[in-house]
């Protein structure tokens, strides 16, 4: 009799006629959503775990670069975010030379912004002789090197090690490279006449 | 449109089945895995266990992204973590804590075990992957322990090694060979960071998979002791006092996991040390070779095992009883399945002889747990008629004979024990 009684019991909830099915279906969805929005919670501190720390942050921050000692026609490299940061004081037999292939390259105008507001001009800088760019090709991150020597065709300026990406001195790219923009210009202003300040630029907009 | 997507899906479905075994999988394991429908309260543990495993593998891997194994690196890289990485803290705690956790879950799965039985026949290989995995844990909290290079870790290591010093005449040779030093330093503890992380957590998963699989052979035991199997639907084959794991039990252990994450996020957020059972205040001071604290003592889970280690004296000049009543302490639960003689499996069914003997192997491990934590002289010394002993030693003493006493006389008092009917079914 009481193995009856344990059958019956199992029918009445086993039973899907008997079932609430509206019912359930809201209750799964709730329960899901609910999982849903504490798994999301907790993958805030995981995930963000992973951004720059604060130290990385503080490392991170903007640096300051004496130029006083750079000559005309020379390059010196400063670190910025543990990248380098080119600095080109172009002599103006080097300015007059870039306005003269705007037909070779690939954006001479300047249209993808890799470069702040204040240098978008023809010289790709804030004062025509310094030119300040991020010294990473834009096609996978090498450090393209100095090719200053200017021949008939080549009218001085950086190869990539990697893939044969070109740049002029303002670091815009010629076209049949595989880079696809110019060189980027981190924000920058002048401290002093000699002293560049990398990676804030308030004052310069001010 | 619906009906369509469907139809994809089940195409889908057809497709993997033919090369991999995933509708039999979840199947077996979890749609039509027929678990007793008695369980109560002490069957959370098991799969708490499991989300505390996952919790910690996930925890370890995001520290392991910042952490640094060398002594010189290690207690700020922690501190860095703390301190500088984003939601590093909670990572940091919730690891800390989970470790803390899963001895608690653990404790009451291996206790849910012993009262109902569940290491008698056919059990017994389930039981003993149960044990590895114990020991296992106990090593990889002994490991992760050295890793913030701070005072306790530093000290805690040294103690445990030193123990294989004990062992007669290799001993001092091999606690050299475990330390790959002569004193816990950087490479024991790049040694430990590579046990931590690696070797152990590849261990503890395969045994936890065979654990599981061997459990899904043979069934579920239930708080009734019974068999399930011998009572199944003559045309299904399934078993009456059955129900699917899946929805049944997944439901229920879901109500399980958020009361669990009620706890546990609660002691993360606001007493991540414990009053210094989770974390001990020294861990917070950089690991100092030339200066051991004034206390010290393992974390709470094991101290049960390090009192019995203390309450031993030395034969002669040798400290190696002890360690070796510390290690019988631990394993002498493998051996609870050749020892437990009852005809029922059941605490339900068992006689008073048998639970005054748990309750008395229970309050024994308590207090053996509590004493662990505090220093020998804590409740002052017996008058000269004892010889002006630790009288937290000898009490230590006595807890210890009835810790082994309690699997000793088993066999003994098992089969003397006046034992209840036990039922055809299960009842509820």
């Amino acid at each position: 009799m009481s193995e009856n009684k344990i059958d019956n019991n199992c029918l009445s909830f086993c039973q899907p006629s008997e079932v609430d099915l509206q019912k359930r279906d809201f209750l799964v969805k709730a329960t899901a959503a609910t999982g849903a929005v504490g798994v999301a919670a907790v993958a805030v501190p995981f995930v963000g775990s992973m951004l720059p720390s604060e130290r990385a942050k503080a490392a991170g921050a903007p640096v300051e670069v004496d130029i006083s000692k750079l000559k005309p026609g020379e390059k010196m490299t400063a670190e910025w975010r543990g990248q380098p940061v080119w600095i080109v004081r172009r002599t103006p037999e080097m300015l007059a030379k870039l306005v003269k292939h705007d037909d070779q390259l690939s954006d001479p105008n300047l249209e993808v912004p890799q470069q702040p507001e204040y240098c978008k001009n023809k010289d790709r800088s804030i004062k025509p002789e310094y030119a300040v760019m991020l010294g990473t090709c834009t096609h996978l991150g090498c450090s393209p090197n100095d090719n200053f020597v200017e021949t008939a065709e080549w009218p001085g300026g950086f190869v990539c090690p990697c893939h044969g990406s070109k740049f002029d001195l303002s670091g815009r790219v010629f076209k049949g490279s595989p880079a696809p923009k110019n060189l980027l210009i981190p924000p920058h202003q002048y401290l002093t006449d000699t002293t560049l300040l990398i990676g804030e630029d308030k004052k310069a907009e001010a | 449109m619906a009906n369509n997507n469907k139809t994809i899906a089940a195409g889908v479905l057809d497709w993997v089945d033919a090369r991999f075994p995933l509708t039999s999988t979840i199947k077996g394991h979890l749609t039509e895995y027929y678990a007793p429908k008695n369980f109560n309260f002490w069957y959370f543990f098991g799969s708490l266990a499991l989300l505390v495993l996952v919790l910690q593998i996930v925890t370890g891997i995001f520290l392991t992204m910042n952490y640094k194994p060398d002594a010189e690196l290690a207690f700020a890289s922690v501190e860095y973590i703390m301190r500088d990485v984003f939601g590093g803290n909670i990572i940091r705690y919730m690891h800390s804590t989970g470790a803390s956790m899963f001895f608690v879950v653990v404790y009451l799965h291996m206790f849910r075990g012993i009262i109902y039985g569940s290491y008698r026949t056919p059990r017994e290989l389930i039981w003993l992957f149960g044990v590895g995995i114990f020991l296992v844990l106990m090593g990889e909290a002994f490991f992760g322990y050295l890793l913030p290079w701070g005072q306790m870790s530093y000290w805690g290591a040294q103690v445990i090694v030193n123990l294989f010093s004990t062992v007669p005449f290799i001993g001092p040779d091999l606690s050299e060979w475990l330390r790959g030093d002569y004193l816990v330093s950087d490479a024991t503890l790049n040694r430990f960071f590579a046990f931590h992380v690696i070797a152990l957590p590849l261990v503890l998963l395969g045994l936890v998979a065979v654990h599981i699989v061997a459990l899904h052979e043979v069934g579920s035991n239930n708080p009734d002791g019974v068999e399930i199997k011998k009572h199944k639907d003559k045309a299904t084959g399934i078993p009456l006092d059955g129900i699917p794991f899946h929805p049944y039990y997944s439901v229920k252990d879901l109500v399980g996991v958020v009361a669990f994450l009620m706890v546990f996020f609660a002691i993360v957020f606001f007493m991540p040390e414990m009053g210094g059972y989770f974390l001990e205040a020294n861990n917070f001071v950089p690991a100092d070779p030339l200066k051991t604290p004034a206390h010290i003592a393992p974390v709470w889970y094991f101290t049960p095992y390090y009192s019995i280690l203390r309450a031993v004296p030395p034969i002669g000049i040798s400290q190696f009883p002890g360690v070796v009543a510390m290690g019988l302490s631990v394993v002498a639960f493998a051996f609870l399945p050749w020892l437990d003689r009852s005809p029922v499996k059941s605490i339900r069914y068992r006689g008073k002889l048998y639970k005054r003997w748990l309750t008395a192997f229970v309050i024994s491990f308590v207090i053996l747990g509590y004493l662990g934590t505090v220093p020998g002289d804590v409740w002052g010394q017996f008058g000269p008629w004892l010889g002006g002993a630790d009288r937290a030693t000898v009490v230590a003493r006595i807890c210890m004979a009835i810790y082994f006493a309690y699997f000793v006389l088993m066999p003994w008092y098992t089969k003397k024990d006046q034992t209840k009917p036990v039922p055809e079914r299960v009842t509820y």
